[in-house]
């Protein structure tokens, strides 16, 4: 009987039925929209904040003081240690390797052009430029182009494997070159795919593959410093604590977040005779925007889920006021008030649970469709997320129904079947 | 006789009739929140809680651009100014930059040369003002700022090669020598730190230096950094002056997406809380298909009923939407507080958006179910059917 009465109420009232699914459907898909959002929002906004600039540095641990004024450097190129090219793959061995969005080594090696008879001082930049750097299964294509995204070129990038090279823009403007044209150092002449603008210091150097760099140094695998884009978890008090205080588990911990200070530390044990930091104006600001962004984003979804609970509770109670005549005659055939009640709530949870699975599918998707329109890059949700919504549904929903469900077993039989209410 | 007095009857006729129309519409409205006090209020909740959490949205939205700009002012300047090939500044180069600055934004000026340590080492010297710099760049980690003069910022990798004992040094430009007490440590993990900062007046009086490099922090839009530069460039000729491409592309892409984000959040949002009212309301008009039934047979004419309900679903959208707009306020007041320690200024433009909107959704769910209605006989539904 009772489920023949629940049975027949969905199949005769269809149009109040769906009016409240849709409600339900409707909140639930916000609220996992909402949710996937929340959940992956600092992800999403930490790849964005990479366009800043590399997080992190590594620099010989034995290097003498850098002596470099806007852009030039001074120190004479026998001075100071070098990394080892070689050691370069490690980076994608670390704890963390998922976290390392990429990497740029870079050789600075002072040059003089031969421009019209006369020589000019310039330095010679030598990097990669878009690299498949391979470690055990991983590889990773990495280089300036994904570490630094601010530099634009006119004309072509040159392939890491050739002799082009790239001229800032200034220094091109100085000695006249173009894109396509020979520009002539170290007693060879090379070809310039392309001018570089990057409104910094490179706008006054040439940019060469790493391995044109090397061989005009005359160091084969030398390296003078690699930057590193992670994606960081914005530092706290534990963070900032010196790692050889710390005992075991706490030690753990710190090793396995992905702190700054622990990715530097993790790249500083992958490259032999290293020193990793983090840059500072990068690092600092970057936690600050993601905690602010995360916070907002966070705000906003209590919010979503309030407005969303208080819609399904509205049409739950819409539906169950209407009612009345229905409970006034099961009520004067005889049924008890808990009868009533759970007939009500049983309608109340095939709707929270039809519209939970509705609603989480559509969320799912609207969710989707915001990362790619937004990002450009998917927002998933896990799937193990749904009991939890579909429970929070089912919850809200009886919330929801339990005023109006408690008013209406309430009435006065003769009077709810009168319409005099 | 008789034409004036029946006259001035039938004016006091008319204007009394006028004058119950009014009051009795009035009173039918008054009475019928009064009487159903507990669906009216439930209605007007909706309203109030829908309006709020628009106002607060929308609040937001306009405000967050401002707040995170704030936030991305502490990556430091976003344009410097450079010497034409490499000259140094005229002298009067930063009071111009203050001057086109009046205030919004912060600048530093930085002059550079290499000095020999006691034991004939390089090390890079620059001359600055600490006060700006300690305000334009936050994330320097400064031990200790210089605040006598003679005093020295050094960089932590130069430190060791400089001062290892933290004592006194000289060092030496051109046959001159300074004498420097190290004050703090800067830690940057940039170039920063293989330097030396001294005080800019003793740096010019050491070397006859000039600064050739100003760095200029510029707070506001994209639009507004790009005016600033075009002032700067047209009243400073000597200067080269160049964005940093880095921060101010970086801080528009952000900005753009957060917005983004922020925007289809509002729209789910504030549509999830209509769609809560028009539920609401559609209930308390169907609700009272009675009063509906006894106004049409007792002769109301459609557009009076009409009129009485749209003007009660309006004022409801409009108290609603008065009473939720203060509460929404109220909320991105907080969550400013809560998330940006600072305060997010209340925007009045959004409330004419949150007025107007709630009057439509009151409107449409009183329009909504009285459609319906217009086609039943008053007879069916007192009779309860």
């Amino acid at each position: 009987m009772f489920v023949r009465l629940v049975y027949e109420s969905f199949r005769r009232q269809k149009r109040r039925k769906l009016l409240a699914a849709t409600a339900i459907t409707l909140g639930v898909t916000v609220a996992t929209a909402m949710i996937a959002v929340a959940t992956d929002i600092g992800d999403k906004i930490n790849r964005e904040l990479r366009t800043i600039g590399a997080n992190l540095i590594v620099t010989p641990q034995e290097d003498s003081l850098d002596v470099e004024i806007g852009g030039v450097d001074l120190k004479p190129p026998s001075d100071g240690a070098y990394l080892n090219e070689k050691d370069l793959s490690n980076i994608l061995g670390i704890f963390w390797h998922n976290n390392i969005t990429g990497f740029a080594p870079m050789l600075p090696v002072p040059v003089k052009l031969s421009d019209r008879d006369q020589a000019v001082d310039a330095t010679l930049l030598g990097t990669y430029f878009s690299k498949a750097v391979t470690y055990g299964k991983e590889t990773l294509t990495t280089g300036v182009r994904n570490t630094h995204p601010w530099w634009k070129v006119t004309g072509a990038w040159p392939i890491d494997s050739s002799d082009d090279v790239l001229i800032g823009e200034r220094l091109a403007q100085r000695l006249g070159t173009h894109a396509g044209d020979q520009v002539t150092f170290d007693h060879r002449e090379f070809h310039v795919s392309g001018i570089l603008s990057t409104g910094s210091v490179e706008d006054d150097q040439i940019v060469a593959p790493l391995a044109l760099a090397q061989q005009v140094l005359g160091r084969p695998g030398a390296v003078r410093r690699i930057y590193v884009s992670a994606l960081t978890k914005p530092e706290d008090a534990l963070a900032r604590r010196d790692p050889k205080s710390m005992s075991g588990a706490i030690y753990d911990r710190w090793y396995c977040s992905p702190y700054p200070q622990s990715i530097a530390f993790q790249l500083q044990e992958a490259i032999p005779h290293s020193r990793a930091e983090q840059i500072r104006q990068v690092s600092q600001n970057e936690g600050a925007v993601l905690t602010r962004i995360e916070g907002l984003i966070f705000l906003i979804t209590l919010a979503a889920l309030f407005a969303s609970a208080l819609a399904v509770s509205a049409a739950m109670a819409t539906t169950i006021f209407e009612r009345r005549a229905e409970v006034g005659l099961m009520k004067a055939l005889g049924a008890g008030k808990l009868a009533i009640a759970s007939i009500f709530f049983a309608e109340a949870a095939l709707l929270a649970l039809f519209g939970g699975i509705v609603g989480f599918v559509t969320g799912s998707l609207l969710a989707h469709r915001m990362g790619e329109s937004i990002f450009n890059s998917q927002i998933s949700i896990s799937p193990v997320l749904l009991p939890i919504i579909l429970a929070i549904a089912v919850i809200v929903t009886f919330a929801g129904s339990a005023t109006a469900i408690r008013r209406a077993v309430q009435f006065d039989p003769v009077f709810a079947l009168r319409g005099e209410l | 006789m008789s034409g004036p007095r029946s006259q001035v009857a039938r004016e006091v006729a008319a204007s009394r009739s006028k004058g119950t129309h009014t009051s009795m519409f009035l009173r039918m409205l008054w009475r019928a929140a009064v009487l159903r006090r507990g669906r009216a209020a439930s209605a007007l909740f909706a309203m109030v809680v829908a309006a709020a959490v628009a106002t607060a949205m929308l609040n937001l939205y306009v405000d967050v651009q401002a707040k995170l700009q704030r936030e991305f002012r502490n990556y430091g300047a976003n344009i410097i100014l450079v010497g034409k090939n490499n000259a140094p500044l005229p002298a009067d180069t930063l009071s111009h930059v203050d001057s086109v600055l009046a205030g919004r934004g912060i600048a530093a000026p930085f002059a550079m040369i290499v000095a020999r340590t006691s034991d004939g080492q390089p090390v890079v010297v620059a001359g600055t003002d600490f006060n700006r710099v300690r305000q334009l760049n936050h994330w320097w980690s400064v031990t200790q700022w210089p605040s006598s003069p003679s005093q020295a910022l050094v960089g932590v990798r130069a430190l060791p090669v400089v001062s290892p004992k933290d004592q006194p040094f000289d060092l030496t430009f051109e046959g001159h020598t300074i004498h420097l007490t190290p004050a703090g440590t800067v830690q940057t993990g940039a170039s920063e730190d293989s330097r030396i900062y001294v005080p800019l007046n003793e740096f010019v009086n050491w070397t006859g230096v000039q600064p050739s490099t100003i760095e200029v922090a510029v707070s506001g839009s994209t639009q507004d950094i790009a005016f600033a530069m075009k002032r700067l460039a047209a009243e400073i000729p000597a200067a080269d002056v160049r964005p940093v491409r880095q921060i101010v592309e970086g801080e528009a892409r952000v900005l753009g997406k957060t917005r983004a984000t922020l925007l289809a959040a509002a729209a789910l949002i504030i549509l999830t809380a209509a769609l809560c009212v028009l539920s609401t309301l559609i209930g308390w008009v169907f609700d009272r298909r009675r009063d509906f039934a006894i106004m049409k047979a007792l002769g109301a004419s459609e557009r009076l009923l009409n009129g009485f309900f749209a003007a009660e679903a309006a004022s409801l959208g409009a108290i609603g939407a008065l009473i939720g707009f203060g509460f929404g306020i109220g909320i991105a007041m907080w969550i400013g507080r809560a998330n940006f320690h600072a305060s997010v200024s209340p925007r009045l433009s959004v409330l004419p958006i949150v007025l107007v909107g709630s009057m439509a959704i009151t409107l449409l769910s009183a329009v909504l179910p009285i459609s319906l209605l217009r086609r039943v006989q008053p007879a069916v539904i007192l009779r309860g059917e």
